[in-house]
This record gives structure tokens, C-alpha cells and sequence, in this order.
């Protein structure tokens, strides 16, 4: 017997395309037509945007949860990518003319198959597998996102890292003038991201290129993003460009940015709060139901949990280290 | 029409309105009519609430130095006002993260106001706007004489406090709290300044167009 679970959800029964669009050009039209600016530049939701491409041949996998996805819309309107600025509307807002092709990514370091790979040619060996996994930033919000990506760990194998390899450490693309977030001061860029190789080889990470069964869009990481569901969300890094095998544990960006409230691991815990907020409880983004008003008011926060749920997978990784003190 | 029924009837009501613009907005994109709150829509209120309060505050210490500036004596008739719209937007970004945030759970309040500084410094702030509106009838005015203007000067304490609270909270980027900071130095330089220039010379009263330099 088939048992229908919500991971089976498509976004084309979430919204179909056509109404999706539709929505779009009436809220246009609307916001044309004299309502408030001020709404109108409030609202990344309404700004056009072209879905990615369908993917081919994406299997389903295990890891994934069986709760509800976020829809399209939260997910592609709501969510950070400093690159391209620093409020949460701002990648929807300053991405989608952003070129992801053609794109190559750098291997080097402390591997036997190190060079630069046109990004085609670096995820074809691999089967595109979709994971549907929780998302907690370090905010206290979360989503559940039906990613499309390549194991990390499988990636890994083939790049055949030395002994001496501890860490595998990621960096964003440097482009100053098409993300524009790149001129402010921010954070020091490019932004740099790192795990340890036994974080790497977990099965868990991925190497995210789709969302939603359709090519990523540029705000939420396009062509090529690191998903990593038992961290917080800032270590999934975007618009990858280098890869680089490490002996030396990495200075990450957000570490750099304030290292007493980001550290290395940024293992999702409850019992380990940020220095000004508590992360024990979290906001799952559209969990509410029904509209308007009513919406508002059912919107309670939900317990955080070790490793963001993950802790059968990951908690092995930690065995004998303070995770309060590396937090 | 005089000038005092023209401010009264006329004016008075088409600031009031103005004011109420932000929260009108916020009534609207709730209900979807002039836009939406987006994904995380008790951040947003909370952000925009929040933002207005501040906003309103300057807005009302920016009321005298331009009256004192300009000679346009009739500004001081919209000071309370805007006081009130302050305290007003600063009660509902309270209310906001009371009841739609905490969801009332007095443990997680309480949590939160004890140990995490910048909402204990909001909640100061709160506390100290909570006493100005209270005292803000003229009839509290005259009967507590001078010692209402000695406790209205803290309206820069709840500024300071507010401010600080904000700048606290965001992550990285404080282009926003500097902008207010800045503003709120800037107003507070002035006074500063003017209370000296007092003290130093007593004959000199004013300043621009309005002043009685000899």
C-alpha cells in the first residue's frame, strides 16, 4: 500500500506554477495600480522571479524528514546570504540577475585529485538525491527545505584526501560587482566555511544544487551550496568556488565576525545559548496556520533539539569534546 | 479661522492621521490588502513597531531645537503628540513580543528580561515612556510645576536606552541604530549646548532667527 507522506509533497501541489505567476502579475499590477510603496519594497515576495529548470533524476533518500516543507515562496524570499545584503529580503532582491554559468570550482590542498573542475563535469559522477531537512539558523527561526544536492561525503571519497587532511575548508566566490553586499563591510569576504573531514564524510552533508526538484535559485545559494542540517544554517555556505583540504582548522567568516558568539561547530544545541538570545526554543517560519490575523496568533515557538534532531547520525562525531566550549 | 482654531481643528487632526500611517500599514499587510508581513511575520511587526517607536521618539526631541531654530513657535502644539504616538508604537512592539513572541509564558519573560541585556535595557526604556505618557495630561502638567520637566529630561535616558537596545539585538550590520544614534547625539549636543551657552552668558536666550542677541 502507497501511504502518502507530506515529504511527498510537489511544489506543484503546493502552488501551481501558472497561479504562482499569476499571483505575482496581480500583485504587480496591484501594487501598480497605487497601494503603498512602502509595502510593495517590504515584500521580496512580490518581486519577479523565474524558477530554476526541473531536474532530472533526483531519488528520494532516508535522511529525509517527513514533516511539512516550507513552501517555495518562504524559502526563496526569506533567508540570509550577506553577498547580497543584509536583511532578509535582500538576496531575493539582489540575486536574480546574478550569472551562476559558467561556473568551475578549485580543489586544492592536502588531496591526490586536486585541480579546477567546470561545475557540470564535478557533480555528473554523482546521483542527484533529494533531502528534505530542517533548517535552524542561529537566529531562532526554521524551515524545512526539500533540497536537491550530491553527498558531501561521496565527493570527498573521489577527491581522495591525504591522512593529513583535517578539515575541508569552502570559499564564495569573490565578485564585488555582481554581489553587491561584497562592498559593504559586512564581513570579511570572500566568505570562508570549513568542516572536519569526519563532519564531511558523515552521510548527512550535501552539496545542494536544486530546490524543490528545479535548479537552485541564485538567492539561495546558486550553482553549488553547502547544507549541513545539525549546524546552524550560517555554515551552509553558497556559490562555492574553492575547496581546499586543510591541515589547520579554518577561520571561518561569522567567527572572524564576533568569535565569543560563533564558533567553529555551531552544532544546532538548546543548551547552549547565543550570548543574546536563547537558543532553546525556535520560530518554525509558516508553521502557522490559516491568514491574516489568526495566522499571528498561532505562531508559537517550538523547542529546539540537540543537533537540530540529527543527534542519532552526529552525536558519535562529538564523543569526549566540551560543546559548550566549542559551541 | 484664527491660527490656534486652524491648528486645533485642521492641522491637529491631519498629523494625528499621518502619524497613524505606520500602523495602518502594518493592519493592512496583515490582512493582505496593502502588501504582506512576508515569512516571518512577528519579527517583521515586532521590527516595525519597534522602528517607529524610536523614530517618534527623535521626532519629539526634534520638536523644540526646531521651534528654538525656526521662531515657528507653533510646533510645541504637536510635541505631545508625537510623544504619545512614541509611546504608543513602543507599546505595541512591546505588546508584540509579549503576546505574539513569548506567547505569555511568564518563564520565557521573565528569562528573557532578566538575562538577556538588551531586552532588560528595552524594558527600562519601556518603563520610563510608560511614566511619561502617564503624566502627559495638562493637568498633571501644572499640578506637578517643575519638577514635570525635570522628569520629562528623561525622555533622553528612554532614547539612549532604546537605542542601545536596538543596536544590541541586530547581528552585524548597525547601519540603522547608528543612523538613530547619530541623530539622537546631535539633539542632545544641542541642548547640551544651549544649557551651557545659558549659564555662561545669561543674556543670550536664544539663537537663529528667533534669538534676542543684543
Amino acid at each position: 500500500m502507497l501511504i502518502r507522506k507530506p515529504a511527498d509533497i510537489r511544489p506543484s501541489e503546493i502552488t501551481s506554477k501558472e497561479n504562482y505567476l499569476n499571483r505575482r502579475k496581480f500583485m504587480q499590477s496591484a501594487a501598480l495600480a497605487g497601494s503603498s510603496i512602502l509595502a510593495v519594497d517590504a515584500l521580496g515576495a512580490m518581486l519577479p522571479q523565474e524558477r530554476g529548470a526541473k531536474l532530472a533524476g533526483v531519488v528520494k533518500s532516508e535522511f529525509s524528514t517527513d514533516e511539512a516543507p516550507n513552501s517555495y515562496d518562504d524559502i526563496t524570499t526569506y533567508n540570509n546570504y550577506y553577498e547580497f545584503g543584509v536583511r532578509k529580503d535582500d538576496p531575493v532582491r539582489n540575486a536574480q540577475e546574478f550569472k551562476t554559468r559558467p561556473w568551475s570550482i578549485e580543489v586544492s590542498g592536502k588531496a591526490e585529485k586536486t585541480g579546477t573542475f567546470n561545475l557540470e563535469d564535478f557533480i555528473k559522477p554523482y546521483t542527484l538525491e533529494e533531502r528534505i531537512y530542517r533548517m535552524r539558523c542561529v537566529e531562532a527561526w526554521s524551515m524545512v527545505i526539500p533540497w536537491v544536492g550530491i553527498p558531501l561525503a561521496d565527493v570527498i571519497k573521489q577527491l581522495r584526501p591525504l591522512s593529513s587532511a583535517k578539515y575541508v575548508v569552502f570559499e564564495t566566490l569573490l565578485d564585488k560587482e555582481n554581489m553587491p553586499g561584497q562592498r559593504g563591510r559586512s564581513l570579511r569576504w570572500p566568505y570562508v566555511e570549513g568542516l572536519t573531514i569526519a563532519e564531511a564524510t558523515n552521510p548527512l552533508p550535501i552539496l545542494a544544487v536544486g530546490l524543490y526538484g528545479e535548479a537552485l535559485p541564485n538567492q539561495n545559494g546558486a550553482p553549488i551550496r553547502l547544507v549541513v542540517p545539525w549546524k546552524y544554517g550560517f555554515k551552509g555556505i553558497k556559490g562555492i568556488v574553492k575547496i581546499h583540504f586543510s591541515e589547520k582548522q579554518p577561520r571561518t567568516s561569522w567567527a572572524l565576525a564576533a568569535s565569543n558568539e560563533y564558533g567553529f561547530y555551531a552544532n544546532v544545541n538548546p543548551e547552549v545559548s547565543h550570548p543574546r538570545w536563547s537558543q532553546a526554543r525556535e520560530r518554525r517560519i509558516g508553521a502557522s496556520s490559516g491568514s491574516g490575523l489568526a495566522s499571528l496568533f498561532n505562531a508559537s515557538k517550538q523547542p529546539t533539539l540537540m543537533f537540530n534532531g540529527y543527534g542519532e547520525q552526529v552525536a558519535h562525531l562529538y564523543d569526549g569534546l566540551d560543546l559548550r566550549r566549542n559551541f | 479661522m484664527d491660527v490656534t482654531r486652524q491648528i486645533r481643528f485642521i492641522w491637529k487632526p491631519l498629523v494625528f492621521l499621518t502619524c497613524l500611517i505606520p500602523a495602518a500599514l502594518v493592519v493592512g499587510d496583515t490582512l493582505g490588502i496593502t502588501g504582506a508581513l512576508g515569512a516571518n511575520p512577528i519579527e517583521e511587526l515586532q521590527d516595525r513597531f519597534g522602528n517607529w517607536g524610536l523614530r517618534f521618539i527623535l521626532l519629539t526631541l526634534t520638536v523644540t531645537p526646531l521651534r528654538q531654530l525656526s521662531g515657528w513657535n507653533w510646533l510645541s502644539r504637536f510635541r505631545r503628540m508625537f510623544g504619545l504616538f512614541a509611546f504608543f508604537y513602543v507599546l505595541m512592539h512591546f505588546l508584540t513580543w509579549l503576546i505574539l513572541d513569548q506567547s505569555l509564558l511568564l518563564s520565557a519573560i521573565a528569562e528573557d528580561i532578566l538575562e538577556r541585556p538588551f531586552i532588560t535595557i528595552g524594558f527600562a526604556a519601556f518603563l520610563i515612556l510608560i511614566s511619561l505618557a502617564a503624566t502627559s495630561t495638562s493637568t498633571i502638567r501644572r499640578r506637578m510645576g517643575r519638577r514635570w520637566q525635570k522628569l520629562h529630561n528623561v525622555v533622553y535616558v528612554a532614547a539612549i536606552l532604546g537605542i542601545w537596545h536596538y543596536w544590541w539585538q541586530v547581528k552585524l550590520d548597525a547601519t540603522d541604530p547608528a543612523i538613530y544614534a547619530v541623530i539622537l547625539s546631535v539633539l542632545l549636543g544641542y541642548r547640551l549646548w544651549r544649557r551651557r551657552g545659558r549659564k555662561g552668558s545669561p543674556v543670550r536666550t536664544g539663537s537663529g532667527k528667533s534669538g534676542q542677541q543684543i
